[in-house]
């Protein structure tokens, strides 16, 4: 070193001993006397307290420890149930346009100039299905879902459920601010991940990461709100139908919830243990949402990005998805023998081979699973007439109909519970893990993120199944 | 030279009527905003957005760059450092949105990012966002920011809210006591961001003069530490800014900046001409992730 540099740093040690231990306090409150100093003299407060706070009072209602919790899960059901309702019609006009109608436009348009059938099959029958599905199924729901959820946070409704859950976090050992990155994972888990930022200490920031992926991402939505809407709604009279199916999904929903808990109280008892720190969280004035320009930022920053990662990852896996089921090994499609390697493993834990196949698959993107699924089960099934030949995805004019083939395949009221509790309970997206991976700089952590998920998930559809059997009776 | 340039630039944009003495004058200026967004290139000056977590300083940084900055009403919300460009007056200017602190003792990631950005990659001029409805808290980030520059501009934000609670605040009141321009405004709704504009530009071209205020520690023994370590630090660093608060980190036994003492990277904070003409190159290290 520089001996000029040491000299500095050796007469700064020296005088530190000189100025007192006191030092660090006394510049902090010399700080503190200044800053309310200097701001009363520029700030004239009213003479009279007004009367009526609103802030407060909204505060007091929905930060009561009485209604605080009842209020918090019925505007979630609100919100799922404007949303599945709200979804029905445009994805139904979607649908039949994208697929009843253009679908059979790009097929003769191919015929015609010759195309062979296999690149007519990859491209059309591949490709272009499973866009147009991602798109239809999943545009309506989203553009209604992300919305209402930053009208929320525009609001100042997020800090009041982090204060509400606060004292949940501190007993699980975890932090606090871990609430907010929570609820950023519901729209997605890798933003979730990035969000864990704001939690100063490596181990809570750990524990937060590695439960993020128990926050239900706009990536699993679809697939909840679809299999709760042909099996759960369907057991219902049709006027309950929607209402029944936000519950179930809702109910999902608040068993991540537990879940993040449970595994943030088992995380800081056994591998990272360590003291709770304390924090300050402001609750922000509540701000008249800007709802023009709420609309305009969440349909652009969300709904689109989003979409457009789904779609994205859609068309390659529509191409490989056709492709697997065309390519024959000794007389039968590659991914049949994949589902029948599979199909043991996956009715010991109440799904099948079809949904482990197709979570493999979905691993870059988890949008893709119902669409997988549907192609899956109309080949093995042979389609009986349903479909439009071997690899094609293809989705139903509407929920019984899909509830048909589903049943076809095999498929009871077992199978759509365990799927919404897998696709819940399962290993994050390849882009969280990723994002996993470049916020902590550890193999091990990523590891840990990614296969504890898919252990639990294993595990609690087994047992779910082996209960369901001993109560069902078969 | 510069008149050259400068007509044939005026020339270019199609504002060729113009001539010179508009364009010196401030009046031209304030319809002048181009939000460049994410176009950065040659910029002239660097402005980073510094203040406490939720006052508003990603929705400033829409405003002037044009992009969508994520905002949200929730503290903490800004984990990233985002950029964005914006031209105003023939300037062109790279905005740097900070994480939102409360205080600048880099005590979290958070803390060290928005420190070291302001003190080591040196911003030409450093938006202070304040919640004029909590001033008082916010005052203690203000000062600490003066403490490391002088070239400050005070955003006074959130204003609505101050009259919502039947507040009062006084601009200029504090711009007098703080010595540094105060700007009041409500960004949600864009206004008095072509004042805020204006007094950036003063800022950066030198027009304004500022005399921050510091902080009166009242405690005799300290001065003299203080001024036992700042003549030392400006015989070794001649020209460093800030060579006071610089030996208060010292006496706090600050490890970032023992560091850039350790191996001269204070050598750097000293402003060179180069500085002054703009086109300075960042020194901020990006801290991302942690080992376990």
């Amino acid at each position: 070193m520089n001996p000029d540099y040491e000299k500095i740093l050796k007469s700064a040690q020296d005088l530190r001993w000189d100025i007192g231990v006191d030092f660090h306090e006394k510049t902090m409150e010399a700080l503190y006397t200044d800053a309310t100093r200097i701001a009363d003299r520029a700030v004239t407060y009213p003479e009279e307290k007004p009367r009526f706070d609103l802030d407060r009072s909204i505060d007091k209602l929905v930060t009561s420890r009485v209604w605080g919790f009842p209020l918090m899960i019925l505007m979630l059901t609100f919100v799922f149930w404007l949303t599945i309702t709200g979804a029905n019609y445009p994805s139904s006009v979607l649908f039949s346009l994208l697929i009843d109608k253009v679908h059979p436009l790009l097929k003769a348009g191919v015929a015609s100039i010759g195309m062979p059938w296999w690149l007519d099959g990859v491209l059309i029958d591949g490709a272009y299905l499973a866009t147009a599905w991602v798109v239809s199924v999943m545009l309506p729901p989203m553009a209604i879902f992300f919305p209402l959820f930053t009208l929320l946070e525009d609001f100042g409704y997020l800090p009041r459920v982090a204060f509400n859950l606060d004292h949940i976090f501190r007993k699980a050992g975890a932090h606090g601010k871990q609430a907010l990155s929570m609820t950023m994972g519901f729209g997605c888990n890798a933003a979730g991940v990035i969000s864990t930022r704001i939690i100063d200490s490596p181990r809570e920031r750990l524990i937060a990461i590695i439960t993020n992926n128990f926050s239900l991402c706009n990536g699993r939505w679809p697939t909840q709100i679809l299999i709760a809407t042909i099996f759960i709604g369907t057991m219902v009279p049709a006027y309950l139908g929607g209402l029944i199916s936000a519950v179930s999904v809702v109910a999902i929903a608040l068993l991540g919830v537990l879940l993040t808990f449970v595994v943030s109280w088992a995380l800081s008892r056994t591998i990272l243990k360590g003291e709770v720190s304390t924090f300050t969280l402001e609750l922000p004035p509540y701000r008249p949402p800007r709802i023009l320009r709420t609309l305009y930022t969440s349909m652009i920053d969300r709904t689109l990005v989003v979409l457009w990662r789904a779609v994205v990852f859609a068309l390659p896996a529509g191409m490989i998805l056709w492709i697997s089921a065309n390519l024959m090994i000794s007389g039968v499609s590659l991914a049949e023998h994949l589902v029948n390697i599979l199909n043991p493993f996956g009715l010991l834990l109440g799904l099948n081979g079809i949904i482990l196949v197709a979570y493999i698959v979905a691993i870059p993107a988890n949008e893709i699973v119902i669409p997988t699924i549907m192609m899956l089960t109309v080949l093995i099934t042979g389609g009986n007439g349903i479909g439009a030949g071997s690899g094609v995805i293809f989705e139903p004019e509407s929920g019984l109909a899909t509830l048909d083939i589903l049943t076809q395949g095999g498929w009871t009221l077992l199978t759509g519970v365990n799927l919404m509790l897998f696709s819940l309970i399962h290993n994050p997206c390849s882009t969280t893990i990723y994002t996993i991976y470049k916020e902590t700089g550890s193999a091990k952590w990523t590891a840990i993120a990614s296969l504890l998920p898919i252990a639990m998930g294993f595990v609690i559809t087994f047992f779910t199944a082996q209960i369901w059997r001993l109560i069902a009776g078969w | 030279m510069d008149q050259e340039i400068d007509k044939k630039q005026l020339e270019g944009s199609g504002l060729a009527g113009i001539t010179a003495d508009c364009a010196s004058c401030p009046v031209h200026h304030a319809a002048n905003l181009k939000k460049l967004g994410v176009d950065m290139e040659n910029w002239d000056f660097v402005v980073a957005l510094a203040g406490n977590p939720n006052t508003g300083k990603s929705t400033v940084f829409n405003a002037l760059t044009g992009l969508r900055q994520h905002t949200g009403n929730w503290p903490g919300k800004t984990v990233t450092r985002a950029e964005g460009g914006f031209e105003y007056a023939e300037k062109r200017y790279k905005l740097v949105d900070l994480p939102g602190t409360y205080s600048l003792l880099a005590t979290s990631l958070d803390e060290e990012i928005a420190r070291d950005f302001i003190l080591f990659a040196k911003p030409d001029v450093t938006i202070v966002v304040v919640d004029a409805s909590r001033l008082e808290r916010n005052l203690n980030l203000v000062l600490q920011v003066l403490e490391i520059t002088n070239r400050v501009v005070i955003c006074l934000n959130l204003m609505d809210e101050a009259d919502r609670h039947q507040m009062k605040v006084d601009p200029r009141r504090l711009a007098r006591d703080l010595g540094v321009p105060v700007v009041p405004t409500v960004a949600r709704y864009d206004e008095g961001l072509e004042d805020l504009l204006a007094a950036i530009h003063e800022v950066a071209d030198g027009v304004t003069l500022a005399k921050p205020y510091h902080v009166n520690y009242d405690n005799p023994k300290l001065d003299r530490a203080v001024s036992q370590l700042v003549t030392q630090i400006k015989e070794v660093f001649p020209g460093v800014p800030n060579a006071c608060w610089v030996a208060l980190r010292l006496l706090d036994g600050d490890e970032r900046i023992i560091q850039a003492v350790e191996d001269g990277e204070l050598g750097d904070l000293t402003y060179t001409q180069d500085d002054l003409d703009g086109a300075s190159g960042s020194h901020v290290s990006h801290k991302s992730g942690f080992a376990q």
